[in-house]
C-alpha cells in the first residue's frame, strides 16, 4: 500500500488531480453496476488503463495479498447469507442459493476492481504529488474554514519522515537487542511488551525532531499557507480533460445499463 | 553602513518546568556584526552559543535588551519574516532541517513561503543546488543521501532566500570529515561572495579562517578579536576550559622549550612556514 513504481506512461504522466476524481468516478461506476454487462464494462475499463500504465498485473495481485482475507470473508459471507429461493443444498444454518452465488460473484468482483482502482493510482503517482492534488481538489473547503494547507502540510511531513523513523526504529532495536532484548520469541503478549523499550525512545525522538523541524521551518519563513507559492504548479492537460470525459462517460453507460436493467 | 546583527545588553533566560527560578543563559552581550565579515563563535556546551543564534532571527526573543537585523528590531512581529528572510540559518541535523521528500522541493520551501512566482523559484533553486554543488541530485530523495549531501542540501534551501547573512549553528556536528569539509568550503565560498557568515562551532580548528572571533562562557562574550590575536594566549583560552589548534599548540610547546616562534600561525600550511622560516 502506499507504494510508487516510476515509470513513464500516459497514466504516470497525468495530474494527480485527474487520477484522484477518476477514481472517486471509477467507485461511483462500481457502485451503481447491477447487471453482467455493467459488470463487464468496468473490467473492460480497468484492463485499459492497466495496459496503458504499463504496469504488470502480477505486481498489482501482490499487493493484493494482505487484503486476501478481507476479500475472502466478505465472498463467504455473501454466499451463505443472501435469502433466496433456489437452494443448492443447507448444512446446519450454512445455505447456499443460486442469488448467494451470484451476490457473492458481484461483491467479490466489485472488491477486486475497486482495490486494483486505488493501487493504480498510487503505483503511478508519487506520494507527494498525490497530496499536492489533494490540497488543490480540498480548496474549496477552506471557504468553510478546513485547515486544507495544514491537511496537506501533515501529511507530507508525515510521508517524508517515514523513512527516517524506519531507519531509526532498526537503530533502537538493533541498540536493544545488543543488550539482550528479546522481539523474536515468546507469545504475542511477551512479543508485545518487548517493543515498549522500542516504542518510547522512539517516540522521545520524534518528538525533538518535531520541535527541530518546526524552528528549522520557521526560519526559512514558513508563516502557514497564506500568501504561499508553489515551485511546481499543477496544470491540466489535454490528456487530463480527455481522461476525465473518458471516466465521466464510463459512469453514464453504467448508469444508463442500471436504469435499462441490462 | 547599518550592522547586519546588532545585540544590545542581550539578556536571555529560562524557566524549567519544575524551578521556580529562572535560569539565565545569556548575561548581557553587546556584539555588533558588519556586513560581508566571517565571524565565528566559539563556546564549549552550555555557554549559550546556540541560544544566542536562535536570538539572531527571531526564533527565540531577548527576555532583557535589543537584537537588531539590518536595523530592525526582533521583538516586532510584523517584522519577522522581513528579519527571517535576512538571516537564513542551518542547524546541527540535516534530517530534522528537509519538509520535503524530493530534493529540489525541499530547497524550494523558504521562496514558496515568501510568495515567489514559479519561475522565479525554479531560477533561484538551480542556482542554489549549483553553489553547493548537488544540482544533479535534484530529484533524488534525501533520506538516500550521505549526511553532508544533506547538510549541503540544508544549505541549498537557505541560500534560495537569498539571504544576507547565513547563521550556522554547529553545522558539521553530525558529519563525517568529508561533509565537514564540503560544508566549509562553501562557506568560505559564500564568505568571498559577500554574504555574512556566523559560525557557531564548539571546534576551534573550524575558525582559523574567520575574519573575527568571539568566545562565549557563561553567557558573557569572554574574548573578541582576530583569531590569530585570541588564540596567541593560549593559557588564557585554557583557563576558560577551550584549547588551542593544534597547530598553535605545537608553536607554543616549542617556545616553551626556548624557541621564539610567532603564535599566529593557525593553518596547517603557515605553521609549516613558520617552522621552515625559524629552522631552515
Amino acid at each position: 500500500m502506499g507504494q510508487y513504481f516510476p515509470g513513464d506512461s500516459v497514466i504516470h504522466r497525468m495530474d494527480p488531480r485527474t487520477k484522484i476524481l477518476g477514481l472517486v468516478i471509477y467507485i461511483v461506476a462500481l457502485f451503481t453496476a447491477k447487471s453482467y454487462a455493467s459488470y463487464g464494462l468496468m473490467l473492460l475499463v480497468l484492463a485499459l488503463v492497466i495496459r496503458l500504465s504499463t504496469l504488470r498485473l502480477k505486481m498489482l495481485l501482490k499487493g493484493m495479498k494482505p487484503l486476501l482475507l478481507v476479500i475472502i470473508f466478505t465472498a463467504f459471507l455473501n454466499l451463505f447469507f443472501t435469502e433466496g429461493e433456489h437452494v443448492v443444498f443447507q448444512v446446519w444454518k450454512l445455505r447456499l442459493t443460486i442469488e448467494g452465488v451470484r451476490t457473492a460473484g458481484f461483491m467479490l468482483a466489485r472488491l477486486v476492481m475497486l482495490i486494483m482502482g486505488s493501487f493504480l493510482m498510487t503505483y503511478t503517482t508519487p506520494p507527494m504529488a498525490l497530496t499536492d492534488g489533494m490540497e488543490r481538489l480540498l480548496n474549496p473547503l477552506k471557504k468553510i474554514k478546513f485547515p486544507v494547507h495544514e491537511f496537506a502540510m501533515m501529511m507530507s511531513i508525515a510521508l517524508r519522515f517515514i523513512p527516517t523513523l524506519v531507519e531509526e526504529t532498526d537503530k533502537i532495536m538493533s541498540a536493544q537487542k545488543a543488550r539482550g532484548a528479546d522481539f523474536e520469541t515468546g507469545s504475542l503478549m511477551q512479543r508485545g511488551k518487548a517493543l515498549i523499550p522500542v516504542l518510547v525512545p522512539l517516540f522521545i525522538s520524534a518528538f525533538r525532531r518535531a520541535d527541530e523541524l518546526a524552528v528549522a521551518m520557521e526560519s526559512r519563513c514558513y508563516h502557514g499557507g497564506q500568501g504561499r507559492t508553489r515551485m511546481n504548479v499543477l496544470v491540466m492537460q489535454r490528456r487530463d480533460k480527455l481522461g476525465l470525459l473518458f471516466c465521466l462517460l464510463v459512469l453514464a453507460a453504467t448508469i444508463a445499463l442500471a436504469v435499462f436493467g441490462l | 553602513m547599518t550592522n547586519i546583527i546588532e545585540t544590545q545588553d542581550l539578556t536571555y533566560s529560562y524557566q524549567p518546568e519544575e524551578a521556580e527560578e529562572q535560569i539565565p543563559v545569556l548575561k548581557g552581550l553587546n556584539l555588533a556584526i558588519k556586513p560581508g565579515t566571517f565571524v565565528a563563535v566559539l563556546g564549549h556546551n552550555g555557554s549559550g552559543k546556540s541560544t544566542l543564534a536562535k536570538q539572531f532571527n527571531g526564533i527565540l526573543l531577548p527576555t532583557g535588551g535589543k537584537v537588531y537585523v539590518d536595523g530592525r528590531d526582533t521583538a516586532d512581529d510584523r517584522l519577522l519574516i522581513e528579519i527571517r528572510r535576512r538571516v537564513g540559518m542551518v542547524f546541527q541535523n540535516p534530517d530534522n532541517q528537509m519538509v520535503s521528500n524530493i530534493v529540489e522541493e525541499d530547497v524550494a520551501f523558504a521562496p514558496e513561503n515568501l510568495g515567489y512566482p514559479s519561475e522565479e523559484i525554479r531560477i533561484r533553486v538551480d542556482e542554489a543546488l549549483r553553489v553547493v554543488g548537488m544540482y544533479e541530485y535534484r530529484t533524488h530523495a534525501p533520506h538516500l543521501l550521505s549526511g553532508g549531501q544533506k547538510q549541503r542540501i540544508a544549505i541549498a534551501g537557505v541560500l534560495a532566500m537569498a539571504p544576507q547573512c547565513v547563521v550556522f549553528d554547529e553545522p558539521t556536528a553530525m558529519l563525517d570529515p568529508k561533509g565537514r569539509a564540503a560544508v566549509m568550503a562553501i562557506i568560505e565560498q559564500m564568505r568571498q561572495e559577500g554574504t555574512t557568515v556566523v559560525l557557531i562551532t564548539p571546534h576551534m580548528d573550524e575558525t582559523g579562517r574567520a575574519d573575527r572571533l568571539v568566545v562565549i562562557s557563561e553567557g558573557v562574550i569572554v574574548r573578541d578579536g582576530t583569531p590569530q590575536e585570541i588564540f596567541r594566549d593560549v593559557e588564557g583560552m585554557r583557563a576558560l576550559g577551550l584549547d588551542v589548534p593544534e597547530t598553535t599548540d605545537l608553536l607554543y610547546e616549542l617556545n616553551r622549550e626556548g624557541c621564539n616562534l610567532n603564535l599566529g600561525a593557525l593553518t596547517v600550511e603557515e605553521c609549516a612556514e613558520e617552522l621552515f622560516r625559524a629552522f631552515a
